[in-house]
């Protein structure tokens, strides 16, 4: 009914193939374009664009770059942290040796410091395979930090040893640093994530992407029917660590402001991956459904424990229930019968928790914390059981039983 | 430069025997916990190819039950007894939550779920015993803490008695393992479902049972690792950090292999601690420990990629 493909015929492989082959698939998208380019910076807050609007598209970008390496060819990094930090560093070293340097043209060409690097650390990959190659790239993430903390040339010898952005103007705007405008440097995180999403979508469906592919579902297959398995997981290693470190150069200079070393450690690279995962391996838009999750979901656990829930205003008391409503909905549609317990679920607690507050009921800020962290691991363990595949796949089986829904067949 | 590399640390080894042999002894304390830890990675990974990311939150989730318990007025050595009774529940809540209903889905989505564990016990072990630092409840325990001072070729050995009881905890530990697979029903019946799977089903091995005996014996590990580290250094969840050190390890050893953990951990605790002491913290500005192992480890996987001890890798099309 909502999905209707009655009456879109196929007349050329070339349709058949095409980006978008159902028409209702690139209406959605032009929605969803409509929603960031126009809606949310016209009426986000400043709370919204620091916590949910810019770093959720930053963690998008970076997972994607690992989805490349881990979902498209097969290569499972631990490291993505380092590799962010490899193009953080880059693009800091880059804006104080050239100031007149152009910000965008720096925070685009530091990815390439990081696709040389990651290509380095890559070239083990031709010959360990697996958690071997895994836990390899663990080298790289502990050797990289380690030498951004100790090689003081890389943050300009200062006391602190941490990175400080500073104003960086274009066209007489600040673009970065303190005196930059959220929304100035949304719109720049949007452009770049935009035109990275458009290039590694374009590769992916391309020749290069299937000789990934080929390599992940079988390396020696691949060799076999004429693949060059160094050059389809070097180009892998090189697409992937220059997509991660344009986000670890957002990460920074659009978000952060200021890093030290340790910000690049194992637990950021572990929250790419989460997203990666979650969002589903091998696919370009799970990156976006998985940061909007896993960046997303603690935000708004945090908002709704420290809000009276009966107190909330008129507008977001709509909106969460909504919410949970469509949540319910799509759960339903896929007939998944767990997720929709879950979503129900957690419209009951919040209820409940509410009532609770009435009673006088509190929970220490620091407790929401630990509560918080709890409920993100319980919860990715649950979306893993629920679909493995990720969300990605959750969507595509949606988008399936919404074709022909209500019926069941 | 060359003489820095090449000659110097081994004129500075020979002139000072004992200096070399303190730096010796405490590489052999922290390799014996390594091989430990790793261990129990090995056990889990030949049992069910889960590569145990939750291990290093299980040392610190241990050592906090038994400190929290203690901290409620319990006796030390009953909290001791109620922590393994603890570490057995959560075992079997793992294979019975998390395990059982992603049986059979690709290695990195269980690897995946072993970090959402890590998570979930840090946020729970949070929201009950508190972010803050610990002190090991050492004394309590019985656990010597004084020094012997050894005077070999005139110089100076200082021998923590805490850390001499760690090692022969650890060794006796190890080697109650190793009598334990090799010799009882239960440690061989792990042995055949690491080496086939669908012939140790077809024999009457229970997946489900040596999956929670697994996750307990790593519980164990877990608990004795989080006493001798927290004693050393307190308990908070800084001590997750170990666990990342038994990984280079498990490459060096090979992930199947139980002598490569041993070899692999002792291999790295003393030879990381000799790189730190004479080329590390002289050429290098120090802390190389962080990292010195993983590359240790890359390099003889270059060699050997499937590590000293592992399993060769045999593939076909």
């Amino acid at each position: 009914m909502l999905y209707r493909t009655a009456g879109q015929f196929k007349t050329s492989y070339n349709a058949d193939q095409a980006l978008f082959p159902v028409k209702q698939d690139a209406f959605l998208l032009g929605i969803i374009l409509i929603l960031a380019w126009v809606v949310f910076p016209m009426t986000a807050s400043e709370f919204t664009f620091q916590t949910l609007l810019i770093p959720i598209l930053i963690y998008a970008l970076a997972a994607m770059g690992l989805n490349i390496l881990t979902g498209f060819a097969g290569q499972l990094s631990l490291g993505t942290g380092a590799f962010m930090g490899v193009g953080a560093y880059a693009c800091y070293k880059m804006v104080t040796l050239f100031p007149w340097m152009n910000p965008i043209v720096a925070i685009l060409l530091s990815g390439v410091f990081s696709a040389g690097i990651g290509v380095a650390f890559g070239i083990p990959s031709l010959r360990i395979k697996g958690f071997y190659l895994a836990i390899a790239t663990l080298a790289a993430q502990f050797f990289l930090v380690w030498l951004f903390e100790k090689w003081s040339w890389l943050y300009n010898y200062n006391a602190s040893g941490a990175i400080q952005v500073p104003n960086l103007e274009m066209f007489g705007v600040f673009v970065s640093g303190p005196q930059a405008a959220s929304v100035t440097e949304y719109y720049i995180v949007l452009f770049v994530v935009s035109l990275l999403t458009m290039l590694c979508i374009n590769l992916t469906r391309g020749n290069l992407g299937r000789t990934w592919k080929a390599t992940r579902d079988m390396d020696i297959a691949a060799e076999l029917i004429g693949i060059n398995l160094m050059k389809s997981k070097l180009t892998a290693f090189a697409v992937s660590s220059y997509v991660v470190g344009v986000a670890g150069a957002l990460y920074v200079f659009m978000w952060k402001g200021a890093a030290e070393p340790n910000v690049f450690d194992i637990p950021l690279s572990f929250q790419v991956l989460f997203i990666a995962i979650i969002g589903g391996l091998g696919s370009v838009m799970g990156n976006y459904l998985g940061a909007i999750l896993i960046v997303g979901l603690p935000v708004v656990l945090n908002v709704v424990a420290g809000t009276q829930v009966f107190e909330m205003s008129t507008g977001s008391a709509i909106l969460l229930a909504a919410l949970i409503a469509a949540a319910t909905f799509l759960f339903g549609v896929a007939r998944n019968l767990w997720g929709m317990a879950a979503a129900i679920g957690f419209g009951a607690v919040t209820l409940i928790y509410g009532y609770a507050q009435l009673q006088g009921f509190r929970i220490e800020s620091a407790l929401i914390e630990h509560i918080n962290v709890m409920i993100v691991g319980a919860l990715i363990i649950f979306f893993l059981i629920i679909e493995p595949h990720g969300l990605n796949q959750l969507w595509r089986l949606i988008r399936e039983k919404l074709i022909i829904w209500p019926f069941p067949h | 430069m060359l003489n820095d590399i090449f000659i110097a640390p081994f004129v500075d080894m020979v002139e000072a025997p004992d200096f070399l042999m303190q730096v010796l002894w405490e590489g052999l304390v922290s390799g014996i916990l390594y091989a430990l830890i790793a261990l129990g990675f090995v056990l889990i990974f030949r049992s069910s190819r889960i590569f145990n990311f939750a291990q290093g939150i299980m040392v610190v989730f241990a050592a906090l039950t038994l400190v929290g318990l203690f901290a409620m007025g319990v006796p030390a050595w009953i909290s001791v007894g109620l922590t393994l009774g603890v570490m057995f529940v959560l075992a079997v809540l793992i294979e019975r939550v998390v395990l059982r209903p992603l049986v059979g889905q690709p290695d990195i989505i269980l690897f995946m779920a072993t970090i959402g564990i890590t998570l979930f016990l840090i946020g729970f072990g949070e929201t009950i015993f508190g972010g803050e630092n610990k002190v090991m409840i050492t004394e309590e325990l019985g656990i010597p803490t004084g020094d012997t001072v050894l005077e070999p070729f005139g110089g100076l050995l200082i021998l923590q008695h805490l850390d001499i009881t760690v090692v022969i905890v650890a060794t006796l530990l190890v080697l109650a393992l190793l009598a334990f697979l090799n010799y009882t029903q239960m440690g061989r019946a792990i042995r055949a479902l690491g080496d086939d799977h669908q012939a140790a089903l077809s024999v009457g091995i229970s997946l489900q049972t040596i999956w929670v005996l697994v996750w307990f014996i790593a519980g164990i590990i877990a608990l004795v690792t989080g006493i001798a580290w927290g004693a050393r250094a307190g308990v908070s969840f800084a001590l997750e950090v170990i666990a990342y050190k038994a990984l280079p390890v498990l490459m060096l050893g090979g992930l199947e292999s139980i002598t490569g953990a041993i070899v692999g951990g002792l291999m790295i605790g003393i030879l990381e601690k000799l790189f730190e002491i004479y080329w590390g913290q002289p050429l290098l500005g120090g802390n190389t420990e962080t990292w010195f192992a993983f590359v240790l480890a890359l390099i003889v996987l270059l060699f050997r990629p499937q590590g000293l001890f592992g399993e060769r890798i045999i593939e076909r099309v």
